[in-house]
């Protein structure tokens, strides 16, 4: 059965990859460190289910030590200059964007029908990882395609995969980091006292007053949790049912509809929500909260409006 | 209540702009010392956390194809493909992505999108030419990427929970179901059509102005 291990597999061997031809790059300044993190990482997802708890925590530590101390940095050059790519744009055309589309459409139709696809009784692919294996063979497809059409060389993936990766950088680890962190903290128990705090604090003796609290409390420990998903059971535990549901007679349809998107609102301002928020500028050359800025206006607005649709809609009956 | 103190060190962290792998290790520490008095503990918990959530990284598979096909030229190419439309424009291009990633993902096509999948080769150069074009100027090609970037997200957000199989649908209906409430995913997602159309009024709204902004801008 393909799942996991295969994905993990190709992960590990991309980034061994990137950490061989860093290592080799006289144009990184800091090479030799920078190699051990992207080597560190590999091994992570080579090697991270055989290595135990502790060791995984200390490759993790050494990863965050590695970055913040400044050992991480880019090579330059050994790619193509701005007049070759236009004049390689003119020679390929259109047939650039096939590659570029077959990875969404073979992941579309991967997460679609291969949860069926069965090899001698067995399913093919781990029904539960289908998403992210599809995504592997649509970029497996995509090599397959690109490679014999663009007559590129066969170094040249891992060539252009380092460049990408050290334009990314440290944010490329961030939201793993994070969800790690969420998982502590939901196991220290830092999710329950804030839940608690709110319900205990707040004078919510008004329908109205319990739905602000609500959705602005869902937006704000979404914040920082970086997680609808991590704030969802915390705040509807403490406020939505308690309160809207039992006290008020609200709709808990409504309100947990509601109330998850009333979270996003959140997810879209917060540096903690990494990789919508912070990987996209690192990956698109752009100031650290450039995003997040450009999201802020629609964020608070939706706030507002699905505050007034759960106040509106949950007590219909 | 002291292992609140993992949420200040996180603040306080990101607010100073220090690395953030070593924030959010500061803030794990604090929390883990405080609440298990163990280092050793801690320091496992977080380990064990990192490694379980080692598919999030699943995306950056796609940077050997995207880097391979931006060797040969494909951000010059979708510059010039939307350079040939005269009618386009930023926040006219924008829309139509952000009503395209809305309901590819209300049908449950998350992966239609993305920020490294679509936005980095495609869209982000596409917004930023017609930046160009409609402003005679470089200056907005930052602002250009940042907008491609936001409608990717908001699309994504306010669409997916109109798909009755999506992971937030089901965390509801669980989470109601272990509260001795009985809902129906499609219950729930019937109600996420509102804030989806408001999202699309909203946020195109916003890039109508953005359009005005740049245009004026050029003029």
């Amino acid at each position: 059965m393909i799942g996991l291990d295969f994905v993990l597999f190709l992960l590990g061997l991309m980034f061994a990859a990137v950490a061989a031809l860093t290592f080799r790059d006289p144009t990184n300044p800091r090479r030799y460190s920078s190699a051990l993190f992207w080597g560190l990482f590999a091994l992570s997802f080579l090697a991270g289910k055989w290595l135990g708890d502790l060791t995984n925590g200390v490759l993790a530590l050494s990863l965050a030590l590695i970055a913040g101390l400044g050992g991480l940095s880019r090579g330059s050059g050994a790619t193509t200059d701005a007049p070759t790519r236009t004049a390689s744009a003119a020679r390929f055309g259109w047939r650039l964007f096939l590659p570029a589309l077959l990875i969404p459409g073979v992941a579309l139709a991967g997460s679609l029908f291969l949860k069926y696809a069965t090899v001698a009784g067995h399913p093919l692919v781990d029904p539960k990882q289908v998403t992210f294996v599809s995504l592997a063979f649509g970029v497996l497809l995509a090599l397959a395609v690109a490679l014999p059409m663009l007559r590129a060389k066969s170094p040249e993936p891992a060539i252009e995969a380092r460049r990408l990766v050290e334009t990314v950088g440290w944010a490329a680890l961030l939201p793993q980091m994070l969800a790690a962190l969420g998982a502590v903290f939901l196991a220290a128990g830092v999710g329950k006292t804030v839940g608690d705090l709110a319900s205990q604090y707040l004078p919510l003796s008004t329908p109205l007053a319990a739905v602000c609290a609500y959705t602005v409390g869902m937006a704000a420990f979404t914040v920082i949790m970086g997680n609808a998903f991590a704030a969802f059971p915390v705040m509807t535990a403490g406020l939505g049912l308690p309160l809207i549901v039992q006290k008020f007679g609200g709709d808990p349809a409504v309100v947990g509809a509601i109330g998850m998107l009333s979270g996003f609102c959140g997810t879209l301002v917060t540096p903690m929500a990494a990789n919508f928020n912070l990987v996209p500028p690192a990956l698109l050359d752009l100031p650290r909260y450039a995003v997040i800025r450009a999201q802020a206006p629609t964020a608070a607005l939706m706030l507002i409006v699905n505050t007034a649709l759960m106040y509106l809609l949950a007590f219909h009956k | 209540m002291w292992s609140l103190l993992g949420i200040a060190v996180l603040v306080v962290g990101f607010v100073l702009r220090l690395n953030p792998l070593l924030v959010v290790v500061g803030a794990a520490a604090t929390s883990g010392l405080l609440a298990w008095h163990d280092p050793v503990h801690s320091l496992a918990a977080f380990g064990k956390a990192f490694n379980d959530n080692r598919l999030v990284a699943a995306v950056w598979l796609v940077l050997p194809v995207i880097g391979l096909l931006e060797r040969y030229g494909l951000q010059a190419e979708a510059r010039r493909v939307v350079g040939g439309i005269r009618q386009a424009t930023v926040g006219r291009l924008l829309l139509v992505y952000l009503v395209y990633r809305q309901i590819t993902a209300a049908l449950g096509l998350v992966a239609a999108g993305g920020q490294a999948q679509m936005v980095r080769p495609l869209v982000a150069p596409m917004a930023e030419a017609l930046a160009e074009q409609q402003t005679g100027s470089p200056v907005n090609a930052q602002l250009a990427r940042a907008h491609a970037a936001a409608a990717d997200n908001i699309g994504v957000f306010f669409g997916e929970d109109i798909f009755i199989a999506m992971s937030s649908i089901v965390l509801i209906k669980s989470f109601l179901e272990s509260s001795g409430i009985s809902v129906q995913p499609l219950q729930l997602s019937v109600w996420a059509i509102p804030s989806a159309i408001a999202a699309f009024l909203i946020h195109g709204a916003r890039l109508m102005l953005l359009d005005r902004r740049l245009t004026r801008s050029g003029a």
